[in-house]
């Protein structure tokens, strides 16, 4: 295999007010002609970094490329003039980009803009430009591409729109095609489509990928190398089984074991802390604060990378001939795992619901006389004691659904009962705060949940305040003091801001708030999925624990279906306002009877490269129909591999097998 | 990865690196898992740091707050008054008598000047504070009641935004008898229109934002949502504008008064004393000089202190 | 689109309706009109009924009301009460050459020179280039415009002698209060061209088209220019009125015999009708600006698309 790109001791940093920010410490790594090179790493890691260095988009004023080489074809991209980068972008070396809504210019023509970079590279006229754009529309899989090339990004979906950022970097053939987090503002089901898209074009024009992403289930589908990356370093590399099955660095057993196994049901391990500042990085291993099998040396020097095969390296001293073998230590931390391995998922047929929502309907007034149908009749209950989750992509109206369930929405129709009451419509005031007491929400957002304006203890505070709870000062402040240790925060964060806080952080602090008020049910909308991968598990392992300690009901909200398949009893499935599926996990995971339902599940990528390969996906056709205007009857039949005549109809609500409930046409 | 790769990795284990014990496991550091990485600062004293690291802002501050002291003290630094006239000294140069000359009817230019900076100062002020109170109210209600009311109250300030601002000015000071007071009320109706609709789209913002659906899904009341959440997080947002609000309506003054519609002799405003020294610039620069620059000098710095300001309480810079 | 052209003008007819209804009764009110009894004590009964009759003044006020609006839509202004026997829309017609000039000429100067300073700050973003158009931005927005018109006249025009400062005899007459006027405007488009662009090219897109590698110049010309430029348009409502009230004071700084100088004038000595005239041409000028304002961006930006439902 021949090389193509070699990054040698890479040093990046950023100068910034608050001081020089050492963002890519010493990278090393190879892409071998028409291969897949993953880099995983959390936010800040440097993976973006090192990606954008390659291509030479840093911003000149404030980054500052150290040391080391970047060996394109042998040539280092460092020291070649402005001129001649020029031309090897777009050509050579080409980059797809996370968000597809922001990276289309919105004032230029899709034809355009593909056509631009060809006509760069190619010096062909601007006819034969724009020819070549509607071949490469084609190509990634535009409809209508003569027609559409006259129109402007906000004329296009976000799935077609990644399509046409896929267009702009392939249209040229690059040898080289870098994608940053090419699917991670996409839902499931779009990000399928996507990934098979960029293998395909792999497989056609043997282009070599760097696939920079957190997500260990796309690296799974699409890798063939990977580069594990912390703190500004690469802490391990290897072939993707290398990786995935015989990890060597601490940090890469601690992400392999914070995302949900589907088979298994053990607890999620999360790593603890969170990542070092890279204003100062620490001495010795940057990992070394969160590693529970951390050694003297790590605080004190560096970790060269050991060689464990020919492809694979690691950055541990844990490899050094002199290190401890651990085969013992961890089987006693798997043994801890082991006890605390999580109480079988129960079964909630018999129990009383709490919570029952009754054809629940919200539809949100938008210019003249068009609704929008956000939640259109949908019916569950919640029982005592559960996690249900809700699961769909955007736009499926869930949370929604979990916003009229607490009020903070009056629906257009249907009701929703608390322990068999009424809880919308005129209330007493009684009432409506035996309910808000009892009923609380977690939002997705950290960064908008919390009111920069308050101080911690006021915002954990707030329901006590409203409520009346705290009989005096002092009191109000043991309750906060002991709901900060609840989950997890250092008592003496009572007087900071929310700004001072991390993602994780601030999410721990909006649960102490809801905790507040001892509700008994929780609705937690997107809990998760602002955090990285390592706090994700922390802030799931918290709720577990909380649930189990306080006796809490929960509605689970995401979109992630690993997560939520993780954390709930039961699974219902939204499309377009309307629930589809809702069955217990174990049964929803292993017959799920919608073909929706069948075709998400089916998208979710592993984190197990075998699995990946040998797997069929289901990949369903088409974008997301606009919500204004949904599809009469069915609204998946659109989209359906199995519609019918019949599909025009409304499918009726039915449970086809004990505790297992569909809307389908196709189950009798 | 090829074979020379590796040689490369491999450690160099140098003299004293490693101890008897370094390879024993101490495992995680817990104290350094549970720190903050920023240290700890108010909101408030965050601001005020960030405001005076813009120097321009400092400096016109400071300017600003000399202007005022003179403006307060100014006219009682020597024995004239405004309007106190003495026709054998019209029209004297600055000299250690009358620091800043005399005018066409001999009165002191430095007591007019200071005279006029606080008339102006005090214009400008009162039509701000007028300006917030109206425009926070109507802002405030068109956009938490929402719905048709929202509606309607929209449609009022479509009207009036309709209507260049100074010829309504213009108009209803014509109405009115000439005088601080109508200049003044003349200025507020058009000027709360801008401070309403800023409130009200931060209002609107702020609406949406989870940590208010937080709130309410705690149960809180109306009136604790706009005491604890609304009021402190607008406030940054109206402070600015009323800085904005204060030149502009300095400025407005002195047009006024520069077109003869403004207050009226022997009142003097920096307005009413730019005109003057207009019509007697040509052998009398002075007359025109010493009000300019101080016009100048208030319009720049409550500009530059209004950016600064900005700047300094914009959440978004917070990260 | 029709639709939404139709919604619009209704909505501006109905804004003159008010202003106009507005202006008419404020009039009505006000004191010291040319033809107040004590100034009228001198002439006979007769006299004074015959002067009453000429300009109307005779009928119960809801009469003369609807003859006004009556006229108005015909374009008839009234006659000024001044400028005996003018109509006004005649006066105004006479007097609107110079300012149009004016202001057109303002326009230019400041949008363009505005837009160089703009990109110039931008591009050597935290330079002292960008400092420098910065404090001139502070500046024209700061110093007050016939601050700057007297200092222009008094050192261009008294004591340098290099250009004519008040009469409005030749082309070069028009040169020291067109830099007057376009001192705003500089200051307003420098700076809001400044920050579009620094916005712009913060953009994911410019990113984009940097990777198809596309040379700085490109990149510029092709993405940042045109997206930064197209807000633009949005201020073009408050230049207008910058320019309309500007225009007051400089016409009558500089002697030009402009619609300004003659409101200025107008208001000197109650001319009731001429204000009255003015103050609805000034805003239908204005309100047309802003449909101009809202047609034009429709056009320019894609996303936009207007429709009907949005009134």
């Amino acid at each position: 295999m021949e090389p193509l790109l070699e990054v040698k001791d890479l040093y990046v940093s950023f100068h910034t007010q608050a001081g020089v920010v050492k963002a890519v410490r010493g990278v090393n790594f190879t892409v071998n002609k028409g291969e897949t090179l993953a880099i995983v790493g959390e936010s800040g890691s440097g993976k973006s970094v090192t990606s954008k260095a390659i291509m030479q988009l840093l911003p000149d004023h404030s980054a500052s490329y150290d040391s080391g080489k970047i060996l394109f074809d042998g040539q280092n991209i460092l020291e070649i003039s402005d001129k001649k980068m020029e031309s090897i972008r777009g050509s050579d070396i080409a980059m797809v980009f996370q968000d597809p809504m922001t990276a289309l210019n919105p004032t230029m023509t899709i034809g355009k803009q593909v056509a631009e970079s060809v006509m760069r590279h190619e010096k062909i006229s601007k006819k034969a430009a724009l020819q070549r754009a509607i071949e490469i529309l084609d190509l990634v899989g535009i409809p209508e591409p003569a027609t559409r090339v006259n129109q402007y990004p906000h004329q296009f979906s976000g799935g077609m729109r990644q399509r046409v950022v896929i267009a702009i970097a392939i249209a040229c053939n690059p040898r080289l095609l870098i994608a940053d987090e090419p699917t991670t503002a996409l839902d499931v089901t779009i990000q399928a489509q996507i990934l098979d898209l960029l293998k395909e074009i792999q497989r056609k024009t043997g282009t070599s990928i760097i696939l920079i992403t957190h997500d260990l289930g796309v690296v799974a589908n699409m890798a063939d190398k990977v580069a594990v990356m912390y703190a500004g370093k690469i802490v391990e590399e290897g072939t993707v089984e290398e990786v995935f099955e015989q990890s060597e660095h601490p940090y890469t057993w601690g992400l392999l074991k914070s995302i949900p196994n589907l088979e298994a049901n053990e607890q999620l391990y999360s790593i603890p802390g969170t990542p070092p500042d890279l204003l100062s990085p620490p001495v010795g291993d940057a990992f070394a604060a969160r590693n529970e099998f951390a050694m003297a040396i790590d605080y004190e020097v560096q970790p060269p990378m050991f060689a464990v095969s020919k492809t694979h390296t690691a950055a541990t001293w844990l490899l050094h001939e002199k290190a401890p073998d651990l085969s013992t230590v961890i089987q006693s931390t798997e043994r801890e795992l082991e006890r605390t391995k999580r109480r079988d998922r129960k079964d909630f047929a018999k129990t009383d619901s709490i919570i029952q929502v009754h054809k629940l309907k919200k539809h949100f007034h938008m210019s003249g006389n068009s609704y929008l149908k956000a939640v259109d009749g949908v019916s569950f209950d919640i029982r005592k004691g559960e996690t249900l989750g809700l699961v769909g992509e955007s736009g499926c109206g869930k949370s929604t659904t979990g916003r009229t369930i607490m009020r903070l929405y009056e629906p257009t129709g249907g009701e929703v009962y608390f322990n068999g009451k009424p809880i919308h419509g005129d209330l007493k005031k009684q009432d409506e705060n035996r309910i808000r007491q009892k009923m609380q929400m977690i939002f997705q957002d950290p960064y908008a949940s919390l009111d920069p304006r308050k101080k911690v203890i006021d915002s954990v505070a707030e329901g006590i305040d409203i409520h009346k709870l705290a009989a005096s000062v002092k009191d109000r402040r043991d309750i906060v003091q002991n709901l900060l240790e609840i989950v997890g925060l250092n008592k003496g964060f009572m007087n900071r801001y929310p700004h001072e806080f991390s993602g994780g952080q601030r999410q721990r602090i909006g649960i102490a708030r809801a905790l507040a008020v001892n509700p008994d049910v929780i609705i937690a909308d997107e809990p998760i999925s602002a955090l990285d991968v390592s706090i994700q598990a922390q802030v799931v392992n918290l709720l577990k624990d909380l649930q189990h300690e306080q006796d809490l009901t929960y509605l689970f909200i995401a979109h992630d279906i690993s997560m939520v398949k993780y954390i709930s009893d039961r699974i219902g499935v939204m499309y377009l306002g309307n629930l589809v599926e809702l069955a217990p996990t174990d049964e929803l995971s292993k017959e799920p009877l919608h073909p929706y339902t069948q075709a998400l599940l089916s998208a979710v990528p592993t984190p197990n490269p075998k699995i990946e390969r040998g797997r069929e996906r289901i990949i369903l056709t088409g974008d997301l129909p606009n919500p204004m205007n949904p599809p009469t009857g069915c609204r998946f039949r659109t989209r359906c591999p199995y519609a019918m005549e019949k599909c025009k109809e409304t499918p009726i609500w039915k449970e086809a097998k004990p505790n297992h409930f569909v809307a389908c046409h196709l189950i009798e | 990865m090829t074979n020379t790769n590796l040689e490369k990795y491999e450690v160099k284990e140098t003299e004293g690196v490693f101890r008897e014990d370094s390879f024993k496991v101490v495992g995680a550091k817990k104290e350094s898992q549970d720190t903050i990485a920023r240290p700890h600062v108010g909101i408030l004293k965050e601001s005020w740091l960030r405001l005076t690291k813009n120097k321009g802002a400092v400096v016109s501050l400071v300017i600003i707050s000399l202007l005022v002291l003179l403006a307060l003290l100014g006219p009682y630094m020597n024995e004239y008054t405004y309007e106190q006239t003495d026709y054998d000294k019209a029209f004297q140069e600055p000299n250690g008598e009358h620091w800043f000359g005399t005018d066409k009817f001999g009165r002191d230019q430095w007591t007019r000047i200071w005279e006029g900076t606080r008339i102006s100062l005090y214009i400008a002020l009162l039509a701000s504070v007028l300006d917030l109170a109206i425009g926070v109210i109507y802002g405030s209600i068109s956009a938490l009641v929402g719905g048709k009311v929202d509606n309607i109250m929209q449609r009022i300030i479509e009207v009036l935004v309709g209507i260049p601002n100074l010829i309504l000015i213009i108009l209803l000071i014509m109405l009115m008898k000439p005088g601080i007071f109508t200049i003044t009320v003349a200025m507020v109706i058009t000027g709360w229109v801008n401070m309403a609709r800023l409130v009200r789209s931060q209002v609107f913002k702020l609406k949406s934002q989870e940590f208010i659906l937080a709130s309410r899904a705690l149960g809180a009341s109306n009136g604790r949502l706009i005491k604890e959440h609304f009021i402190p997080n607008t406030l940054g947002l109206i402070i600015v504008n009323m800085m904005f609000t204060i030149p502009s309506a300095i400025f407005t003054e002195a047009f006024l008064s520069f077109i003869g519609l403004g207050l009226q002799e022997p009142l003097a405003s920096l307005g009413v004393l730019i005109n003057d020294g207009f019509e007697g610039m040509r052998n009398n620069f002075y007359l025109l000089l010493y009000p300019t620059l101080v016009i100048v000098g208030l319009m720049i710095c409550f500009n530059l202190l209004a950016d600064g300001l900005r700047d300094a309480l914009d959440p978004k810079m917070r990260k | 689109m029709k639709k939404f052209l139709a919604v619009r003008i209704v909505n501006i007819l109905v804004t003159l309706f008010v202003i106009a209804t507005v202006t008419f009764f404020l009039m009505k009110l006000l004191p010291g009109s040319p033809f107040d009894e004590e100034k009228l004590a001198g002439l006979s009964d007769e006299d004074r009924m015959e002067f009453y009759a000429r300009y109307g003044l005779d009928q119960p006020v809801a009469v003369q009301y609807a003859k006004y609006m009556g006229n108005l839509v015909k374009g008839d202004l009234g006659i000024s009460y001044y400028y005996k026997g003018q109509q006004v829309e005649s006066l105004i017609s006479s007097r609107i050459g110079p300012s149009a000039l004016l202001g057109a000429q303002a326009a230019l100067l400041g949008v363009s020179i505005g837009l160089i300073l703009g990109m110039i700050a931008a591009f050597r973003h935290n330079t002292m280039w960008d400092f420098f158009t910065m404090f001139i931005a502070v500046i024209g927005v700061a110093i007050p415009n016939f601050v700057f018109a007297a200092l222009l006249q008094y050192y261009v025009g008294l004591k340098w002698g290099i250009l004519p400062v008040a009469f409005w005899e030749s082309y070069d007459s028009s040169i020291l209060p067109t830099i007057a006027l376009s001192m705003m405007v500089i200051a307003l488009i420098a700076r809001f061209m400044r920050n579009e662009m620094l916005e712009v090219l913060q953009q994911d897109y410019i990113l984009t088209a940097k990777s198809k590698g596309l040379s700085q110049m490109n990149v510029i010309i092709r993405h940042t220019l045109r997206n930064s430029m197209i807000p633009i348009i949005t201020i073009l409502g408050p230049i207008t009125v910058s320019l309309l009230t500007g225009s007051l004071v400089i016409e009558n700084i500089f002697g030009v015999p402009g619609i300004g100088s003659l409101f200025v004038d107008s208001i000197k000595v109650n001319d009731y009708t001429t204000i009255m005239g003015l103050t609805l041409f000034y805003s239908a000028f204005y309100i047309l600006t802003i449909l101009v304002v809202d047609l034009l961006y429709g056009i320019v930006d894609p996303r936009i698309r207007l429709t009907g439902s949005k009134g």
